[in-house]
């Protein structure tokens, strides 16, 4: 762990108002909890910038201890951490993410994560 | 239960007194993903109801969840998902 990788993830997190630290890209992720996030993202029309961890050891070392959170995927709104995988999801799920989005000014398709939902309910 | 869940079971009563506690060993799930192995026992569920968690955020909860297992989340375990619920809820 670096200091130049906090002050690059400060950075990153001070510059885009939704950050996914994730492993693998948008468009190829490499583990199935980065992809289920980046899917939730993308499903609900999310802005959100991806930084691939697995990139950067330092900077994958140096999330886990910025965030104190032992995983990946991470999310930041506007400069505050969110969660993991299963917070993400349960989020969505239960329309706190929304809440969250709303209240913090983030665009996002409501009628995109109202049909999360109505997939999950009916599974 | 094998050895590894037990003892995270163990430091889950020790830390958080829960009402409910399931330790879900779903290692099979994920054979030949990622951090498997022969033997199962490192990708696991924890299901827990405690009053611990009554007012503490989704974050919190989590984090002290992952301090209780500091020990196997830097060994054995790969994946750890986590439902945690709070007493009131």
């Amino acid at each position: 762990m670096t200091d130049a990788a906090h002050e690059q993830i400060k950075a990153d997190i001070a510059a885009n108002d939704v950050v996914l630290f994730m492993k693998g890209t948008r468009t190829m992720p490499q583990c199935g909890f980065s992809s289920r996030v980046t899917q939730i993202l993308t499903f609900m029309g999310i802005d959100f910038k991806d930084v691939n961890v697995l990139a950067d050891a330092a900077l994958r070392d140096g999330v886990k201890t910025f965030s104190d959170w032992p995983t990946i995927p991470q999310l930041y709104v506007k400069g505050e951490f969110v969660g993991g995988c299963d917070i993400i999801t349960e989020m969505t799920l239960s329309g706190e993410l929304d809440q969250l989005l709303a209240d913090k000014g983030v665009t996002f398709d409501k009628t995109a994560a109202d049909k999360i939902r109505e997939a999950n309910a009916q599974a | 239960m094998g050895q590894v869940a037990d003892t995270m079971a163990r430091k889950l009563r020790e830390a958080f007194a829960p009402e409910a506690l399931d330790v879900i060993d779903e290692s099979e799930q994920h054979r030949g993903h990622g951090g498997w192995r022969e033997g199962g026992e490192t990708h696991f569920r924890v299901r827990m109801t405690a009053a611990a968690f009554d007012g503490v955020s989704r974050v919190e909860r989590q984090r002290s969840v992952n301090r209780a297992l500091a020990d196997e989340l830097a060994g054995p375990v790969h994946a750890l998902a986590l439902e945690l619920r709070g007493a009131a809820e």
